[in-house]
């Protein structure tokens, strides 16, 4: 396997866990309050839906002129990596809230409970919801697997990547009969957006007629040039933001109360 | 909202995301790099820079709008 495919497979990968895990906690939580019969063909038939839709796009894709597949995918890889940085530094900083899968399984299962009781037979609510939960998680992933795929033409790695992954998080939900709370969310969200970003500047760039000086020995310099960047803005929002509150801080009135607790 | 706006909302929101303003600058920074490199110039630099200038822009717009 060549350092661009091992790459490719770790993007999708990691991608697909995360986003793996938050659709666990949508499912573990139907199905313990609900069904789980109807909780996990929801399941079945979201994947269902992301398998049809990676081999429907995926030969459409393959099939494009290589110069506009790689500024098209370039483009929107760049665009999905920057939105994934963004947020991965707003919650480094402790601008965003970070993800909590406890917190989302307690409010999933509360809503779960407040939809009123099953009716005798299938449970359609456990199954809409696990459906429409899967579904969305998993359309990020089927781009990712369908536009890293197609541009270096191995779609069925890519694939297999994401496959693993939603099997290792399956796996792993199962023995732990809880939401994957420990996994490093954040830290995976900010891998995948350091991932997207480079490889979305380096195809878009090409796509566009630009030439890297080294052509693919390149990217070894762009990873973890990102990289870099994402730690330097990720340290500055956080500076900004705790010199801020110190400033509001500061800046706030002191009341005769507490004052007079301060000298106690 | 009708189902086509919906969709169409829906997937605005899958494409561009919390700040349209990224994606625009993505648009914006392959233009330019099509244009430079169409002249015979090098053109490889052009993304990096609007990479770092679109990021750093969109994290101090969401620092000032913080509650």
């Amino acid at each position: 396997m060549s350092g661009a495919e091992i790459a490719l497979a770790l993007s999708v990968f990691l991608a697909c866990a995360v986003e793996a895990v938050e659709a666990l906690t949508i499912v573990l939580a139907l199905g313990t309050t609900r069904s789980w019969s109807a909780a996990l063909s929801g399941v079945a038939a979201a994947m269902l839906a992301l398998a049809a839709i990676v081999a429907a796009f995926g030969p459409a894709l393959t099939s494009l002129p290589i110069g506009l597949l790689r500024v098209l995918v370039g483009g929107l890889l760049l665009v999905f990596g920057l939105q994934w940085l963004r947020k991965a530094i707003l919650r480094a900083s402790g601008l965003k809230a970070k993800h909590d899968e406890l917190e989302t399984f307690n409010e999933e299962t509360a809503a779960a409970r407040m939809a009123g009781a099953a009716h005798r037979g299938f449970d359609g609510y456990a199954f809409t919801i696990s459906f429409k939960g899967v579904l969305l998680e998993g359309l990020e992933v089927a781009f990712i697997v369908l536009t890293f795929g197609a541009n270096q033409h191995h779609v069925a790695l890519a694939a297999g990547a994401a496959g693993l992954a939603v099997l290792l998080v399956a796996a792993a939900g199962a023995a732990a009969r809880a939401p994957l709370a420990r996994v490093p969310e954040n830290t995976m969200k900010l891998a995948v957006g350091v991932m997207l970003s480079s490889y979305g500047m380096f195809w878009g760039a090409e796509g566009a007629g630009a030439s890297w000086p080294g052509d693919d020995a390149s990217l070894l310099a762009i990873i973890p040039g990102v990289l870099a960047m994402a730690i330097a803005m990720t340290w500055t929002v956080r500076r900004t933001v705790s010199r801020a509150a110190v400033a509001d801080l500061a800046a706030t009135p002191v009341q005769p109360g507490d004052q007079a607790a301060v000298s106690a | 909202m009708t189902r086509v706006e919906a969709f169409l909302a829906g997937l605005w929101e899958f494409v561009v995301g919390d700040d349209w303003r990224t994606a625009l600058g993505v648009v914006i920074a392959l233009g330019l790099t099509a244009l430079i490199a169409d002249a015979s110039i090098a053109a490889w630099w052009v993304t990096p820079v609007a990479v770092i200038a679109v990021l750093a822009l969109s994290l101090r717009r969401a620092v000032r709008e913080r509650p």
